[in-house]
């Protein structure tokens, strides 16, 4: 009581000025808050957004059903975190990537077969080949780039033209479908389980990539390297060695996504399969209020945003927006946030308000 | 003593080599080369496909005259030290806006060449804006701008249209014959070589171009910025305008590319001009321009859609009918040509950074 007593009026004031403060110079806040106005929109619209009912055993409503469609895009998020951190430059192959490793898995898995319901080879090592393909991926990334020197885009340019094709001679130039039920469980529901299988491994790799970069060295490192690389260099840390590791974790982590993604739909199509993810992925990450140019990262910012651009874009279906015209408005939130998020811009601002302000002062004087 | 004296001689000899034949006129010749070779190649392996004809040869160029439009632009702002990667989606939306235009024949189709330009010089002064004057990554900024356009395509048409227009199919299907260039058939009828309009452009602007590269005030400052922006700036370069007209003309260049991209393949169609990025992308690379900036001719690049148009044309002839395989190859050769590049710059250190066109 006593103390409540001693901080009356101005304590106050002064403590939600910090609140303030500490909101407007935290980087999620721009994210939370579009979240936020995000779901109050569907709040008004369906008065049933928060209801979560358990049908055929599997949960399901709005908000697990936005988690399932966002779990793609978190896990591959998650890499382009570590990319954009590491190098300052964005892996735009992440959708050709996904695509690649699913043409391995369901390769190993039907043989030649077009449509069967029998496995050829064991589901386990099918989805650790599509990972190793994945893997792979990221090492010819990271080559090009740490090793090379490339630009990360230009390097991962030639992925993102030239990945599809290639997945597509992997499958024969088909759309492979894969009828056994067990292939569904990565991607829609493990029998007796009530959540989304693909809820629970979205979480887990967020929990592992939390660990990671939070027990072991490598977030600083990455940061380091990331901030600037000669420097990280003169104190012992193999620059070449964390970029390209940015570069796999990115490849299996797309993997991941890609086996994923077609097992929710029970096929590899290789030309569908994660088309433009490269895109939400970088909005993602710009949402999370991670900087581009690379250096400090958080993972949770990351995540945020995947989960906002989900929101957006399942509100944006429900509107009638259809998937190829959504390509505007992600171009359009994107550019705006660049610009917002740009030293000139921000300089531009603190002028204006510095004249404005010097303005109000000349006059009341 | 006398091997000492020996080794001096090789030395300058060494130098002499380098000075007489630079990074640049090296990359070319290379290019070139491997152009002739290839030609050379296809034309003992598929002897049946007549390759040693004239109007076989002008028919590549006819087939690719809008590649080259979109990779003159490229040139520009890689030797400018950015990128463009919009250039696609640009060809893709003015072919769709024209053939959405011209569905009904009520506009006149002369209209279709200053909308074509618009759209291209908009896309190019945004995008050079928030890139120059920002500061914004190129890469980001025209990545946008290519997912803009491409969005653009299907909220303006979802559908494919044929364009019919009378004017226009005129425009597509009208021929200039080369005097003299020609090759006599089996039964005697002439084969002479021609140009289509379209090619007929594209050769002009890449007159223009190169013109502009080698002798205007604004050539050499794109040189001086991409090969090193710092002292460029000390020079008395407007490194920002440089490099937002840079970016402008790109612009433009992409908007004539859908142009005769439209005249080439006379419909709007939602998945017109995807990956012609990578396409320009690699004829320019292919061509001699680094990616790092300040090095580069736009003649290299000329010879790098040459090569493109090659692999296009020959790979279906090896039995290969997948239309993704052409892709698979360029992207391949775009990575040898990187690779290359990255030998070069470090077997040449820094002289990479410094603009070498002599």
């Amino acid at each position: 009581m006593r103390f409540l007593n001693i901080r009356t009026g101005v304590s106050i004031k002064s403590g939600l000025k910090t609140i303030a403060k500490s909101l407007a110079s935290s980087r999620l806040t721009f994210s939370i808050v579009i979240l936020l106005i995000v779901l109050v929109q569907n709040i008004i619209t369906t008065p049933t957004f928060f209801k979560v009912s358990i049908t055929n055993g599997l949960l399901s409503g709005y908000i697990p059903n936005i988690l399932d469609e966002a779990s793609e895009l978190v896990i591959v998020t998650l890499g382009m975190t570590l990319v954009i951190a590491a190098t300052g430059g964005v892996d735009i192959s992440v959708g050709a990537i996904m695509a690649i490793s699913a043409s391995f898995c369901g390769l190993m898995l039907n043989g030649s077969e077009y449509r069967t319901d029998v496995f050829h080879n064991p589901y386990i090592l099918a989805l650790l080949i599509g990972l190793l393909g994945g893997a792979l991926c990221g090492v010819f990334n990271g080559f090009l780039v740490s090793y090379l020197k490339m630009q990360p885009m230009i390097a991962t340019l030639i992925l993102f033209t030239a990945g599809r094709s290639i997945a597509k001679q992997i499958t024969h130039g088909q759309t492979i479908y894969i009828m056994n039920p067990v292939y569904k469980y990565l991607g829609v529901q493990i029998p007796g389980v009530p959540i989304r299988t693909t809820i629970i491994v979205s979480t887990v790799i967020i929990v592992i990539m939390v660990l990671v970069t939070k027990l072991t060295s490598l977030g600083l490192y990455v940061q380091s390297v990331g901030i600037n690389g000669s420097p990280s260099r003169l104190v012992g840390l193999n620059s070449r060695m964390i970029k390209l590791m940015a570069f796999v974790i990115c490849g299996i982590l797309s993997g991941i996504a890609g086996l994923v993604g077609s097992s929710s739909i029970g096929s590899v199509n290789s030309g569908e399969l994660g088309l433009s993810i490269e895109m939400d992925a970088i909005l993602a990450v710009a949402l999370g209020g991670n900087m581009l140019g690379g250096g400090k990262f958080s993972i949770a910012g990351s995540v945020i945003g995947a989960y906002t651009i989900q929101a957006i874009t399942t509100t944006l279906y429900a509107m009638s927006v259809r998937a190829d015209q959504l390509n505007v408005f992600t171009a359009f939130i994107i550019i705006v946030i660049i610009v917002a998020s740009s030293d000139v811009f921000k300089d531009k601002v603190q002028k204006l308000t510095r004249k404005v302000f010097s303005k109000n002062v000349s006059v009341g004087g | 003593m006398k091997d000492s004296s020996k080794s001096i001689m090789q030395s300058q000899k060494l130098i002499l080599k380098r000075k007489g034949l630079s990074d640049t006129k090296l990359l070319l010749l290379i290019t070139v080369s491997l152009f002739v070779i290839l030609y050379i190649l296809s034309a003992i392996l598929f002897a049946d496909r007549n390759f040693a004809k004239y109007s076989v040869f002008f028919n590549l160029f006819n087939n690719k005259a809008y590649l080259l439009m979109l990779a003159l632009g490229l040139t520009i702002v890689m030797i400018s030290g950015s990128i463009d990667i919009s250039v696609g989606g640009v060809t893709g939306l003015v072919s769709m806006v024209i053939a959405t235009m011209l569905v009904d024949s009520t506009v006149s189709a002369v209209w279709s060449i200053p909308v074509a330009l618009a759209i291209g010089i908009v896309f190019g002064i945004v995008q050079g804006y928030l890139i120059a004057y920002m500061d914004i990554q190129p890469f980001i900024v025209t990545l946008s701008g290519m997912f803009f356009a491409r969005g653009m395509i299907s909220v303006i048409n979802p559908r494919s249209v044929p364009i019919t227009d009378e004017m226009f199919m005129c425009w597509s299907s009208a021929r200039v014959y080369i005097p003299f260039l020609y090759n006599v058939r089996r039964h005697g009828t002439h084969d002479v070589a021609y140009l289509t309009p379209a090619a007929i452009v594209a050769i002009i602007v890449m007159i223009v171009i190169i013109i502009m590269c080698k002798k205007t005030k604004f050539g050499r400052s794109l040189y001086a910025i991409g090969g090193n922006p710092q002292s460029a700036l000390l020079m008395g370069v407007n490194v920002k305008r440089t490099k937002f007209l840079a970016h402008v003309l790109c612009g433009l260049l992409a908007g004539i590319g859908g142009l005769l991209y439209t005249l080439f393949a006379p419909s709007g169609n939602p998945g017109n001009g995807y990956g012609y990025e990578i396409d320009a992308i690699s004829s320019s690379v292919i061509g001699g321009v680094m990616l790092s900036g300040g090095v580069g001719l736009p003649i290299g690049t000329f010879f790098g859609v040459l090569i493109n148009a090659l692999i296009e044309r020959v790979v279906p002839l090896l039995g290969i009918v997948d239309a993704s395989w052409p892709r698979i190859i360029t992207s391949a050769f775009l990575f040898a040509f990187i690779v290359l590049q990255s030998v070069f710059a470090r077997g040449t250190g820094r002289r990479l950074t410094r603009s070498r066109i002599t």
